[in-house]
């Protein structure tokens, strides 16, 4: 159902995450849609409250006494009783209230298939899509025994299983050897055991009698369309759809305070507005700048427990999306340590740190992981902790977004069955347009300086990119709205959400520090000329308004690279930003910090200092 | 805005506790609705199904799985033996030349046998699981086929961390002071079976001499990160613990590095010296947290077991806190105002900030994110 501007004038949306339940209040003002308002507060789906509508509550208190500042108006409220007040009447209510959610650890999916690395991993990327996290994947070829495979399915608890296997017409045998295994395990579904486990079939049409014969006496089984009908085609849509529906049919009832929180959520005639799982939402937003604009982008977000990384690569809008389940920064901040090394993270710390210090520092965070950082040098190692985990993160979407497995990619079956040894990455930095950050370590940095360093450092863009954050962290919201007025959604993203921070032009190749590296001759917005020729492993940072371009000519020397043509010269326009245009000449494949300490610390203070990144005191 | 949510830790002397005590499957109970039980007491048991093994009995036997139906000697539900023969043909033109036959790898059931597979599904015998009450209280509900509901009164303390199962005995102060550091010299024999309660912090090697003189669990105000990766053997990479092997349990209170015990929780603890408590290090950050718990029961009637509302610990003029980041970890003050507007402190990020005074009178102004609120 969608809605006009007559319909929808003021809007509450929420994303319920895992730590912090945020909620921004949408208002039709002047002719256009604008986001005018946020609140949060912590999300209160676990214990002692046991009720995720009470942090809805607190979020939503928060907006009304600030629309009550921002308005100066006494008499504006949302709620009543506890409940949204729907529609609005004049002050009081609103038009709508839709919401995201991820907490309670989100949507938690096992899938199979015969194949790892085909069916598997159409049937990973169908989940992916949808919002979950994959907590495994479990095929016939996967190396280990049956019996360890029955074992782990047994053990893993997932909200649902997603089964896939066989093209239209093949193979019978395996996929109904997986579908004995997981019979065999008898799992039981994560929340609450009085119901049976969702699982969904979207393999083989032709296995499905034998499908129902294994599993139908033993899990709630639903049979969809085959996720994989040909070797070289993709039907993903139906199986995701299937996920979305039992997402809201079973496991957001069992979670605590989601069925009122469900009946919450609906548009101005009451209709119920499903809760969208967070990624998912996010994915919407990502997938419509793409084909809107006509580039390629990388979006992340990086929480407290996991970090999400999406891509719409190549002519086709190719739309991959990965979560790193242990990466992020309070629950999972621990885990970024333990997988990058103290090394890996001390290499951005412009100051010497004792060790243990840090050690135990990160783990306070963990144990509690709503405190912020307070303390500057305390800002300064969550910000070199975060651009590891972004590191490492990105690392594992390069991996999973491959060439062979885009649905909309036509290939022969040769092609198809090169997958399973190889498959070169569709993630290409160079012809990379926009690389956007969202999350609270990169929307809520103090500096905007701070999240253009990060970016930077984190995703090491090559040639010319364009930097962009999520203001506040409101593309859930937008993703989730977009369903019932993709107008509200898109204008507000675009007025109020994309924050442009700038671009970044960072030649490709290796050098000697010091070496000449980049001529840049910049012809500023307002008559200015900016020219330098900049040596290898310097940055320079020169401001260039949002909305406002810049020509510029480049040459490189000692062999480096602008664009995918090899290009050693460009003539282009440069997108400003509220950050300006960052000239970054410390390389790239391979990019290397100074092994040395001392001249680490020098340079990334010099850095820092050309990025405006720090305070000066702490830089000196 | 007069008041504001806050996260905080439950560390009370006297509360109504109600601990579901539920089994992984269904299964029996043992104990009736009224009944007094001790920690010690079993209170449930079930029997969890055995490890499944499959086989694939087609590829055994040398036949395909439609044709095994012809030779299979088994169904689904049958017993069996490791001398159970699963199948056999009949040999060389049916003379038994050549017969070959597939005996059972394991003891226990045959769950399913596939001819789309040829595979079949032993499960191996069940396995006994008890659960015990953990606390002394009294059952005040039975859930059928699935557990009890275990009341009773109790002075109780929420742990921030923990690693060690759940396990019973008797408190020992060790400590003098909330800030003391125990050395090696406190722990001797007769610490064995006790839960032993340090101040500020306790090295590895004092942990180590701990455990070897049979202490059951430690509870200290803060530990060091590496020792907690000797004492695994791994680092913790997601907060999920508690069913960690090590011999002991420990519960911190405050968290990691040197920290001063709360003075309210120390003098909670001192205050019960010598009596029987139930303690775990069960901790879970992420989706449905779980803090360890220290749990000392208390003489009760039963009409006293009126458990509170659980309610949001609120953020007033006059709160008393405590802080939980640098600068200032784990000091305690006194709210003095909550201004609405946001405000930039040194890291330079906008936050919404609280006014507090120290004991000494001296003032500072902190993130509300950075605090708990010290229950009264």
């Amino acid at each position: 159902m969608q809605y006009d501007e007559k319909r929808l004038t003021r809007i509450v949306a929420t994303d319920c995450g895992s730590t912090t339940t945020k909620a921004i209040l949408i208002e039709y003002v002047d002719g256009e849609y604008r986001q005018t308002i946020r609140g949060e507060a912590p999300t209160t789906v676990e214990a002692p409250l046991n009720d995720v509508t009470k942090g809805v509550i607190n979020a939503t208190q928060e907006l009304e006494e600030l629309a009550r500042l921002k308005h100066n108006n006494p008499n504006i409220k949302f709620m009543e009783n506890g409940e949204f007040i729907i529609p609005r009447n004049g002050d009081v209510g609103v038009d709508a209230y839709v919401s995201t959610s991820s907490a309670g650890g989100g949507l938690q999916m096992m899938v199979t298939g015969v194949v790892a690395s085909m069916t598997g991993e159409s049937a990973e990327r169908a989940a992916l899509g949808a919002g979950a996290i994959v907590m495994d994947l479990i095929a016939s070829n996967d190396k280990r025994m049956n019996h360890e495979k029955i074992e782990r399915i047994r053990h893993l608890r997932p909200d649902m299983i997603l089964m896939a296997g066989g093209e239209d017409g093949g193979t019978i045998k395996h996929v109904v050897e997986m579908a004995e295994l997981v019979s065999g395990a008898d799992p039981k579904p994560r929340l609450g055991s009085s119901y049976k486990l969702p699982v969904i079939y979207a393999g083989n049409k032709e296995a499905i009698n034998e499908i129902k014969n294994t599993l139908a006496d033993k899990v709630d089984l639903i049979i969809t369309e085959n996720l994989r009908p040909k070797l070289d085609a993709e039907n993903l849509g139906p199986a995701r759809d299937k996920i979305h529906d039992i997402f809201m049919e079973h496991v957001m009832q069992q979670a605590p305070g989601y069925n009122k929180l469900m009946e919450w959520t609906q548009g101005p005639d009451l209709q119920r507005v499903p809760i969208m799982p967070t990624p998912a939402a996010v994915g919407n937003i990502m997938q419509t700048i793409a084909k809107d604009e006509q580039i390629e982008v990388v979006g992340v977000d990086i929480g407290g427990a996991t970090t999400d990384v999406f891509s719409v690569f190549t002519e086709e809008y190719v739309f991959n999306r990965t979560v790193s389940a242990n990466l992020g920064m309070s629950y999972s901040i621990s885990n970024v340590l333990a997988s990058s090394g103290l090394t890996n993270i001390m290499r951005w710390v412009p100051f010497d740190i004792n060790e243990s210090e840090l050690r135990n520092m990160i783990k306070n965070k963990m144990i509690r992981p709503t405190t912020i950082p307070s303390l500057l040098e305390e800002l300064v190692l969550e910000q070199a902790i975060a651009k590891e985990a972004l590191r490492l993160a990105f690392e594992q979407h390069k991996e999973f977004a491959s060439s062979l497995k885009g649905m909309q990619r036509q290939r022969d079956i040769s092609e198809a069955f090169s997958q399973s040894t190889s498959g070169a990455s569709i993630v290409n930095l160079m012809t990379l347009d926009l690389l956007v950050g969202s999350g609270g370590v990169l929307s809520h940095a103090p500096r905007r300086y701070q999240t253009v360093m990060m970016l930077i450092d984190a995703f090491l863009p090559e040639g010319i990119t364009r930097l962009a954050v999520d203001s506040i962290f409101m593309m859930p919201h937008l993703g989730v709205l977009s369903e019932i007025s993709p107008r509200a959604a898109t204008e507000v993203f675009r007025k109020d959400c994309m924050v442009y921070l700038g671009s970044c032009v960072a030649p490709v190749g290796k050098c000697k520090y010091g070496k000449p590296a980049l001529y840049a001759k910049l012809e500023l917005p307002d008559g200015t000329v900016f020219e330098e020729n900049i040596p290898f492993g310097e940055i320079r940072l020169i401001p260039c308004e949002v909305g406002k371009t810049a020509k510029a000519t480049l040459k490189t020397s000692s062999g480096l690279i602008l664009d995918e043509n090899k290009a050693k010269e460009l003539n282009v326009e440069l997108h400003g930003g509220i950050v300006g245009i960052v000239l970054d000449t410390r390389g790239r494949q391979p990019f290397n910090l100074p092994s040395e300490k001392t001249e680490r610390i020098k340079y990334l203070k010099k850095w820092m200092q050309e990025l405006k990144a720090y305070p000066e005191d702490i830089l000196v | 805005m007069g008041q504001a949510y806050s996260a905080g830790l439950t560390v009370t002397d006297s509360i109504v506790l109600r601990k579901e005590r539920i089994l992984p499957l269904k299964g029996k109970v043992l104990v009736t609705k009224g009944t007094k039980v001790k920690a010690e007491d079993v209170v449930a048991e079930t029997l969890l199904p055995g490890k499944v093994v499959p086989f694939n009995l087609a590829n055994k036997l040398g036949v395909t799985p439609t044709q095994l139906e012809k030779y299979i000697k088994i169904k689904a539900g049958d017993q069996i033996t490791k001398k159970t023969i699963l199948a056999e043909n009949s040999g060389l033109f049916g003379l038994g030349i050549f017969r070959s036959e597939v005996r059972s790898p394991v003891e226990g059931e045959v769950e399913n046998i596939s001819a789309v597979t040829g595979q079949v599904l032993l499960r191996e015998p069940r396995i006994p699981v008890q659960v015990r009450a953990f606390l002394d209280g009294i059952i005040t509900e039975v859930i059928p086929d699935e557990g009890v509901i275990i009341e009773n009164k109790s002075a109780y303390i929420q742990g921030i961390f923990g690693i060690g199962d759940e396990t019973t005995g008797e408190l020992k102060m060790l400590a003098e002071t909330p800030d003391d550091e125990i050395d090696a010299g406190k722990i001797d024999e007769s610490c064995k079976g006790k839960i032993i309660i340090t101040g500020s912090f306790i090295p590895f090697h004092v942990i180590e001499l701990a455990r070897k003189h049979g202490v059951k669990a430690i509870i200290t105000g803060g530990i060091d990160d590496q020792d907690i990766k000797k004492l695994l053997g791994y680092d913790i990479g997601v907060a999920i613990t508690g069913h960690e092997n090590i011999g002991l349990t420990i519960v911190c209170t405050e968290g990691f590095g040197k920290i001063t015990m709360a003075k309210k929780t120390f003098d909670l603890l001192k205050q019960f010296d010598g009596k029987k408590a139930s303690i775990h290090g069960h901790t879970q950050i992420r989706a449905g947290v779980i803090r360890p718990e220290i749990i000392i029961p208390l003489a009760f009637e039963e009409n006293e077991l009126v458990s509170k509302e659980a309610g949001l610990p609120v953020l007033e003029i006059g709160t008393l806190i405590r802080i939980i980041r640098q600068p200032h970890f784990g000091s305690i003050a006194k709210v003095t105002a909550l201004p609405e507007e946001l405000t930039k402190v040194e890291s330079e990020t906008l936050v919404r900030i609280l006014e507090a005074e120290f004991d000494d009178g001296t003032r500072i102004r902190i993130p509300r994110a950075n605090v708990e609120v010290i229950e009264s």
